[in-house]
């Protein structure tokens, strides 16, 4: 049974056992506009809760992706890297950025649930 | 806790933005949209394809009278103003005492007319206004036009829209200029823009404006286009961002502009910073301004430090993502000796070396309508 987690950076998490699947929000991706590049991290890179993992960028900016919980990077997709567009078409889904295992779980814990995060943005 | 509050001024088409649905950001000290729900790609494309319409009523108008406003002018620029024919206008740099360019801009010679046409950029126009009346003093007046908008409409169909709504508009060519009704509104009409399309620039009352834009809106062929894509728009097509690809510090040899300076005037000099911007092109410019494209997908954007063989030899002064190009591309200042096409260079991204080349401008087939 998964669940998903948000941070203020948004980012969104979900959780599978010790196993995470890490992307940008729905919000996110509206507020980017057209995402024409990404760089993903490498499997095997070890990321801390907060860190910097990934690079978003629209044909405006460019942004930082933080991991929001910590582990080791076991895969990237790289379908985002032909296909950039799927961050906007799907963000939630297929427009995922990497996966992590060996995830620590007090860090996710510490993270906002969908309601919470629906609430926050709605603040914003 | 700090509240800094800007207050934005608003161009006469601000309601009508938000109508669009457009997503308004600060500019040059304006509330203006930098996209619509089309988005970025789909507008910058759409204005390749068909007609795109830009509120650039943030930008500066005014006209300058005298007893010869020509050869006032010229004493702050070494375009060929006197040389501009009738009916007919030309892009310029603004120049400071020690040749560095302050703006670039726009003089039109109505038919008819003694007073000249100007249009400067936004982030400058106070003090271009200011700069021009106070250098030009006793020679020639300046008369900002803050009254005034300013519409776009760029891409290959503005022709067939624009002639709907001003019958024998599309007999202009190319950098020609005519006072003409647009949609009932008295207007000033140039066959010019800045994204490298064919396309109008259409000078009215601000009172007139969104009804204008509301008829040219109207037509199949045309969408509101924001800031967004006017910068990727301009960026393909190799045009100058003041502020960013050239400023005070950049003499018009050093922004590879030599060509905006007219024949004559190199001869002749007269400008201000004449004698050391004429020195510079003796003698050659020690950095040029070049286009670049990346290799790879990843865009470099203004800033990014540009290298050869680790050494640091100029950086990216814009730069992002072309949609048409359909791939990343920038404009930079590097030392002269690596400004020649085809140089290999090396962007630092994130602390990577991203490979690049220097590329001819512009980076897009530019569609002007040039007299046959």
């Amino acid at each position: 049974m998964s669940e998903t987690r948000f941070t203020d950076q948004h980012e969104w998490v979900r959780l599978d056992g010790s196993d995470a699947t890490v992307g940008i929000t729905k919000f996110a991706a509206e507020a980017l506009g057209d995402v024409v590049f990404v760089e993903l991290p490498e499997a095997g890179r070890k990321v801390g809760a907060g860190a910097e993992a990934a690079v978003v960028e629209s044909v405006k900016a460019a942004s930082e992706v933080y991991s929001p919980v910590s582990g080791e990077v076991s895969e990237s997709n790289a379908a985002l890297e032909a296909a950039p567009a799927k961050v906007n078409d799907d963000p939630e889904g297929e427009g995922w950025f990497f996966k992590l295992k060996g995830v620590n779980a007090a860090d996710f814990a510490k993270l906002m649930t969908a309601d919470a995060y629906a609430e926050f943005v709605k603040g914003l | 806790m700090t509240v800094t509050t800007e207050i934005l001024k608003k161009t006469p088409l601000h309601a009508l933005h938000l109508e669009l649905g457009g997503k308004m950001v600060p500019f040059a000290g304006y509330d203006m949209p930098v996209q619509y729900p089309a988005g970025i790609l789909k507008e910058h494309l759409h204005t390749r394809a068909q007609a795109g319409l830009f509120d650039v009523s943030h930008m500066g108008q005014a006209f300058l009278s005298g007893a010869d406003p020509s050869k006032a002018l010229e004493s702050l620029t070494p375009a060929d103003i006197a040389g501009i024919p009738e009916g007919a206008q030309r892009y310029g740099l603004l120049l400071n005492d020690r040749g560095g360019i302050k703006d670039d801009f726009m003089t039109t010679r109505l038919a008819g007319e003694s007073a000249l046409y100007l249009v400067v950029n936004a982030a400058m126009k106070d003090s271009d206004f200011a700069y021009i009346g106070e250098r030009l003093r006793g020679k020639a007046e300046l008369a900002p036009a803050p009254e005034r908008a300013l519409l776009a409409l760029q891409g290959p169909a503005a022709v067939d829209v624009l002639e709907r709504h001003s019958p024998g508009i599309g007999k202009l060519s190319f950098m020609q200029a005519v006072r003409a009704t647009v949609a009932g509104a008295p207007a000033i009409v140039s066959r010019t823009g800045y994204t490298g399309e064919d396309g109008f620039e259409i000078s009215l009352d601000g009172k007139d404006a969104e009804r204008v834009a509301r008829a040219l809106l109207g037509e199949a062929e045309v969408l509101p286009i924001g800031l967004g894509a006017r910068d990727s728009l301009r960026l393909e097509a190799g045009l100058c961002l003041c502020g960013h690809d050239i400023d005070e510090s950049t003499d018009p040899v050093e922004a590879s502009l030599v060509w905006s300076i007219g024949k004559r005037r190199k001869s002749e000099g007269g400008f201000a910073g004449a004698g050391l911007v004429l020195e510079r092109l003796a003698q050659g410019a020690s950095r040029k301004r070049v286009g670049i494209r990346p290799d790879g997908r990843a865009p470099a954007r203004e800033g990014t430090d540009i290298a050869v063989n680790g050494q640091v030899v100029g950086k990216i002064t814009s730069g992002g993502f072309g949609p048409s190009l359909n791939g990343p591309l920038a404009m930079g200042t590097v030392q002269s000796e690596f400004s020649k096409v085809g140089t290999k260079l090396e962007l630092l991204v994130r602390g990577k070396a991203l490979a690049a080349e220097v590329v001819p401008m512009p980076f897009v087939p530019n569609r002007y309508k040039r007299p046959v």
